[in-house]
């Protein structure tokens, strides 16, 4: 194993650690709270109304368009950060590749923004 | 150590992918399918491949898994559940499958594939990506922002539709 | 002496664990801490008392609050998908105890470096982590299998992966300077001048940016008590409720520590800390300075909760997707510029 994956390795421990943070509460609560069900602790919670209808509601369309657009610019973000680690050694034609990356998807962006799909309608 | 961990992270994956597949519940699948990519991720770091295994992760299992899971409450899934699968998903998947075996075996066949999981020498660091990408892979990676170009199209035509 | 050579060997691993698990228990301290704090400057900022009764000056309040937690009826709904409900808020609380892995809390103690896991990828692996804490809050929506807990659910996800945006472009500007992902490499680029001095814009955006993935006001939406009741969390009671306020302060401390590290010189400060014969209580001082920094960040979190009023839907995604994000790609360009014309040719 090279020098960087022994890190690797503690992190692995650490998400066992943390994995046990978040479970253990549950289990100790579990063992030590009391049992007093009835029917109407078993009821929707919705400030003291009662619940009318199937809870799945057809939400909008738009956070499922601000997903999709999310991915894109993530990619994006994805590229740049191996750029900008590398910039000082690149130069200058690493700086024009990525403006001409840029303006590829800058454009994108413009083009979405004037056809209104980031607005919140 | 190596290899036991090669092993655990492969099972793990391909018993996560098993599930994707068979789980009836689609949230159910789709959690199971971000621990098959949490296991490739681990397989990525045996090859000492660090920053292609952090971008899977943020790539496919935090942002589009996300995706997938805005569509799945898109749909009514009670419906969703019931719904009687077809045979032909199913024979379809299964030529993609087979197609996809043959020509990976023959590009290894080719290909000449090194013999140690990973090449001595190199770290898969950002910087060592970074300066690779931006000097000789040059094109593929201008040719990337097209595409991504073309998705966002995709989703501007998407949410044309939707107003009409 | 068979014994000595195999203690020798398992060591590093040993002080390895050993930090994992202090490093653990100072955050879930912390986390206690600082919701009385919360409570206790609210109080004082709406000129009341606030919780001074158990222990003195309150102090022991968050221990009552934990028993009282442990010891409360686990109230499970008939109608909720049982194992999503109960994995949603462990889901929550370990991508936020996760990330914190790879800030550099001190310069060395004893020769130990004071960082779980220095890792290359640095700031990449707080990224990918910290996105996974979308997962939590949307099944928490999606299994309570009612209203304001679904629409909750969905508001967040918008919300934090539009801000996940802003705040990765935010950070690029810092990577340019530095040269590298790495935390170590980052803050020993600010032993002179900090980063603050030079990217206030991306420092800007990056705050704005944390406020809204941590969920706090005044971006809560998704736990908005007057429209949602809860949000995400309605339906849940004693420990599991715990674990998402857990998650959420976890959070906030989080992304403390990460705006210590890439704008405020992480561990060093002017003038102080250099003791040349006295390793031992540099290291501590170090350590001291850096909670120091992350506890005045924390105080503006809680500050501005009980400063600022709650913003609209429409106009916190305008915000983030028509002022920040593109804020955040002129910042990059601007950089990109200046260091292109310093470069030497």
């Amino acid at each position: 194993m090279g020098p960087y994956a022994t890190s690797y390795v503690l992190i692995g421990a650490l998400m066992l650690f943390g994995a046990m943070v978040g479970v253990a509460p549950l289990v100790i609560s579990a063992w030590l709270r009391p049992r007093k069900p009835s029917p109407l602790k078993n009821q929707t919670f919705e400030c003291g109304l009662e619940s009318k209808g199937d809870s799945w509601v057809q939400f909008k369309v738009q956070y499922y368009i601000y997903a999709l657009v999310f991915v894109i610019f993530d990619l994006e973000t994805i590229f740049l950060l191996p750029w900008a680690a590398t910039f000082h050694q690149l130069g200058l034609f690493a700086f024009l590749e990525m403006i001409v990356f840029l303006v590829v998807l800058v454009g994108g962006l413009v083009w979405a923004w004037r056809k209104g799909v980031l607005e919140w309608k | 150590m190596e290899n036991s961990l090669f092993y655990f992270f492969s099972v793990a994956m391909l018993s996560c992918a098993l599930l994707t597949i068979t789980c009836k519940n689609p949230v159910s699948s789709v959690i199971f399918l971000v621990l098959a990519f949490f296991s490739m991720a681990g397989l990525f770091v045996l090859l000492n491949a660090f920053f292609l295994a952090a971008v899977q992760v943020l790539v496919y299992a935090g942002a589009i898994m996300v995706l997938f899971l805005f569509v799945i409450m898109l749909l009514n899934l009670p419906a969703e559940e019931k719904r009687h699968r077809g045979w032909f998903g199913g024979a379809a998947s299964i030529f993609v499958m087979v197609a996809l075996m043959l020509e990976l075996s023959f590009v290894a066949h080719h290909e000449k594939l090194a013999s140690s999981p990973a090449s001595p020498g190199i770290d898969g660091t950002t910087e060592d990506v970074g300066m690779v990408l931006f000097s000789r892979y040059m094109l593929p990676f201008e040719v990337a922002s097209l595409l991504l170009l073309a998705a966002m199209i995709g989703v501007i035509i998407l949410s044309r539709k939707e107003k009409k | 002496m068979n014994d000595l050579i195999h203690l020798i060997a398992i060591t590093p691993w040993a002080i390895a664990l050993v930090k994992i698990g202090v490093v653990l228990v100072i955050m879930l301290g912390l986390v206690a801490y600082t919701v009385l704090a919360e409570r206790r400057i609210a109080a004082l900022i709406q000129d009341r008392r606030g919780p001074n009764r158990v222990g003195p000056f309150g102090l022991l309040q968050p221990v009552a609050d934990g028993v009282k937690f442990l010891f409360k009826e686990n109230v499970m709904p008939a109608h909720v998908n049982k194992i999503y409900y109960v994995l949603a808020p462990t889901i929550t609380l370990i991508p936020a105890l996760l990330t914190f892995a790879v800030i550099p809390f001190g310069s060395t103690l004893g020769g130990v470096p004071m960082v779980i896991a220095d890792l290359n990828v640095g700031v990449l692996w707080i990224f990918s982590i910290a996105s996974l804490g979308v997962y939590g809050i949307v099944l928490a929506g999606w299994s309570s299998n009612s209203k304001y807990p679904f629409l909750g659910g969905i508001r967040s996800s918008a919300q934090m992966i539009s801000y996940e945006l802003s705040m990765g472009m935010s950070v690029i500007g810092v990577f340019m300077l530095v040269g590298s992902l790495n935390m170590t490499r980052v803050v020993g680029y600010q032993h002179d001048c900090w980063l603050v001095f030079k990217q206030p814009v991306g420092f800007l955006i990056f705050l704005v940016a944390a406020f809204a993935e941590t969920n706090r006001l005044p971006f809560d939406l998704p736990e908005s008590e007057q429209e949602l009741v809860g949000g995400y969390h309605t339906e849940y009671g004693s420990m599991k409720f715990a674990l998402f306020f857990l998650a959420e302060y976890a959070n906030m401390i989080t992304a403390s520590a990460l705006m210590v590290t890439l704008f405020f010189g992480g561990w060093q400060f002017p003038f102080i800390g250099f003791a040349p014969n006295h390793p031992m209580w540099n290291g501590v001082l170090h350590i001291g300075i850096f909670f120091a920094k992350l506890l005045c960040l924390m105080l503006v979190f809680i500050w501005v909760r009980w400063m600022f009023p709650r913003f609209r839907y429409d106009q916190l995604m305008n915000l983030g997707w028509k002022v920040f994000f593109p804020l955040g790609l002129a910042n990059i360009l601007l950089t990109a510029l200046i260091l292109t014309m310093q470069a030497p040719r």
